[in-house]
């Protein structure tokens, strides 16, 4: 174990995730959903993942959890690269994953108790019945939930009560690391906050590291220490939360931040909503250089030539553009 | 307080804090139901189903326990005993007629057992070998769709669970069998049964008694007839492990193994309980029709389907011979169609939107 706390948690180095797509009778095209994705996480931090729909944000989570076998690239965790079967198994034992829909991603067939305590049986994490009853139960009241709710089945709970039972299931090997695939987009805005809330305190609790991959810009505003925006497969923008949202750099950002919703009237007519052009491009015909391109207002012939470099413009905050300069 | 017709004022007795009494009304806990539950509880709702079922079980408890205490053997024939000529007045009685000892009986104030479907041309108790011949068949259905079950279950969850070039191959194994003509291979079995030695080895067992034909049908089952059960539960499992439950349970390191046993077979249980139950009856009705055909058990075992081809030489003067067994069978394929198809609606019910 390396405690030096420079280290981060998790670090990701040029990750690439490839599907192959078939097109046509025997042709198949990779369809690039993460492509060259490189960050760090540090402990007891949470790092939001924005981006629009089809970017790749939930690849990326599922690819850290070796869900999907990465086409390249590197995951360090604590210092060790996670390569082997072993290492990936171990691994399991610290990083857990809360799933999006709380409605499929608990069995029908399992009361509760099972369905939070699997990981318990998979890892062998106990050897009574009655510390398993015990672990199950003391994980129930970390996430709100009574205990006579152990006997029954996911389906007479509401959205808010499941996605607690899949945090509940997410939290059962004492994890270290969580990704968080959309937790909260399914669920309705009040439950949202409480769901939020509860992730916070957990946090604190048990000082836990997160990602937390969400579309709703407001909720991983509130809830990240530094935020990362994906686009098609790319992530053009890394910075920590506050500078991000007061002075986004990458145009793609600037668009993103400006379509926030203000709660306050005049504010919002003041602020003048960026409108993008176009669609987002298929990942099967990725525009060459820059991804954002074919979209960006300040496009230029460089843009199509290369992609640009990844890089840090001040302290932590990086971007990949050719033009950032010019803009700002 | 004095009441107006038209009064805003609020009644402040209706504003009173809830007693714990009528906190506890409000709380609505209902006792927890599970999936199998539901299901009978639905099962028991159809009435055609419900009958189905009591007709299933009377008909095994009977083929059960009859021949327990019934007075007369399947293989014996009356006339016959030993030191003694052939008594022919045995063969081919009425039903409820007597042999010539037994009136003697009768007269000397005895009681003796009646032949409630008389006797067959060999002078065999004809109830006692209808019971029997209802016990092969209904042996043969329910291990018949045993064996297409466990083979059926197995070859499909994981060619569904592994898929790709597994998934491939298998199911090419399967389109190959599904073009297989199975009544050829049964009559091509047990020609081919009958002429390896394996008479030898099952000597002394059950498996002698039911004889080598019903054996080669059993491996024809297994051989063939597990495929329909195999594609439906592979169909089943593709659409199942699409499931981000499954993908929770990858995500928190289970086996394979682990995912098909806990998640992919609980889900699709209904379907399976549901295919077997139809099976069955598709087993009986081929062992009766191969035993028609003379495929069938060995003699003197009878089976529904031997009686009533045996029936068919006295059809003019003892058409209740083969009607007797036609109706078994009828009754028995019927209520298991009918208590399968209850199954289906009980226990599937997106079947039925």
């Amino acid at each position: 174990m390396n405690n030096n706390e420079n280290t981060p948690l998790l670090e990701v180095k040029n990750l690439k995730q490839y599907f192959d797509i078939n097109v046509g009778v025997f042709k198949s095209k990779p369809l690039k959903a993460v492509d060259d994705v490189s960050f760090y996480i540090n402990k007891k931090e949470t790092l939001g993942l924005v981006g629009e729909s089809g970017c790749g944000k939930t690849t990326v989570g599922r690819t850290i959890l070796n869900l999907y076998k990465p086409t390249a690239g590197e995951i360090w965790y604590n210092g060790k690269q996670i390569k082997t079967k072993a290492d990936i198994n171990e691994f399991r034992k610290k990083a857990t994953m809360v799933f999006q829909d709380p409605y499929s991603s608990l069995n029908p067939r399992m009361t509760v108790a099972d369905i939070i305590g699997e990981p318990l049986d998979v890892h062998n994490l106990y050897s009574t019945k009655e510390e398993r009853r015990e672990r199950i139960l003391e994980l129930m009241d970390y996430v709100g939930l009574n205990s006579e709710h152990a006997s029954r089945y996911a389906h007479e709970f509401s959205g808010g009560q499941r996605q607690r039972i899949g945090i509940a299931r997410a939290l059962a090997v004492n994890p270290e690391f969580i990704v968080c695939d959309e937790p909260v987009s399914a669920l309705d805005v009040s439950i949202q906050a409480q769901v939020i809330n509860m992730f916070d305190e957990l946090q604190d609790k048990l000082g836990l590291t997160y990602l937390f991959i969400a579309h709703n810009l407001l909720v991983v505003r509130h809830i990240s220490d530094r935020i990362a925006v994906m686009y098609l497969g790319k992530i053009v923008e890394l910075a920590d939360a506050e500078e991000i949202y007061s002075r986004p750099l990458h145009p793609y950002s600037k668009a993103l931040m400006s379509a926030v919703p203000v709660p306050d009237p005049q504010v919002a007519r003041a602020n003048k909503r960026i409108m993008l052009s176009g669609d987002i491009p298929s990942p099967l015909n990725a525009p060459s250089g820059c991804p954002f391109r074919t979209r960006c207002p300040h496009a230029t012939e460089q843009c199509a030539m290369e992609t640009p470099e990844f890089k840090e413009i001040s302290k932590g905050h990086f971007v990949a553009c050719h033009n950032i300069d010019k803009i700002n | 307080m004095r009441k107006f017709p038209i009064n805003m004022h609020l009644n402040v007795d209706s504003f009173l804090p809830a007693s714990d009494a009528e906190k506890e009304y409000m709380v609505q806990m209902r006792p927890s139901t599970t999936f199998f539950r539901d299901g009978v509880k639905r099962l028991l709702k159809n009435k055609i189903a419900t009958i189905s079922f009591i007709m299933i079980i009377i008909i095994t408890l009977a083929c059960i326990l009859i021949p327990l205490f019934w007075p007369y053997k399947y293989d014996k024939q009356l006339g016959i005993s030993l030191g003694k000529p052939v008594d022919p007045t045995y063969a081919n009685l009425r039903p409820f007629e007597y042999g010539e000892t037994e009136q003697a009986k009768i007269a000397a104030g005895e009681t003796v057992f009646p032949h409630i479907f008389g006797t067959d041309s060999a002078g065999r108790d004809y109830f006692i070998r209808v019971v029997y011949g209802t016990r092969i068949s209904l042996l043969v259905g329910f291990f018949a769709s045993l064996i297409v079950l466990v083979i059926g279950m197995t070859v499909g969850s994981i060619a569904g669970y592994c898929g790709g070039k597994v998934d491939i191959v298998i199911m090419r194994i399967v389109d190959i069998i599904y073009s297989l003509p199975d009544m050829l291979m049964v009559i091509l079995l047990s020609a081919a049964l009958n002429n390896s030695g394996l008479d030898k080895l099952i000597q002394g067992t059950v498996l002698e008694k039911i004889g080598l034909n019903i054996l080669s049908l059993f491996i024809v089952f297994g051989l063939l007839y597990w495929v329909s059960m195999s594609r439906l539960i592979r169909g089943q499992i593709l659409s199942l492990r699409e499931q981000e439950y499954v993908l929770a349970a990858r995500a928190c390191g289970a086996k394979p193994g682990r995912i098909i046993k806990k998640h992919l077979m609980p889900n699709c249980i209904g379907v399976v309980i549901i295919s077997t139950a139809l099976q069955i009856p598709s087993a009986i009705f081929t062992e009766s029709y191969l035993s028609f055909l003379g495929l069938g058990v060995n003699a003197p075992m009878p089976s529904l389907g031997s009686l009533a081809s045996d029936a068919l030489n006295g059809i003019h003067s003892y058409s209740y011979r083969l009607i007797i067994p036609a109706v078994v069978i009828s009754l028995i394929v019927l209520s298991l169609n009918l208590f399968g198809d209850g199954l289906r609606d009980a226990f599937d019910p997106k079947l039925n939107k």
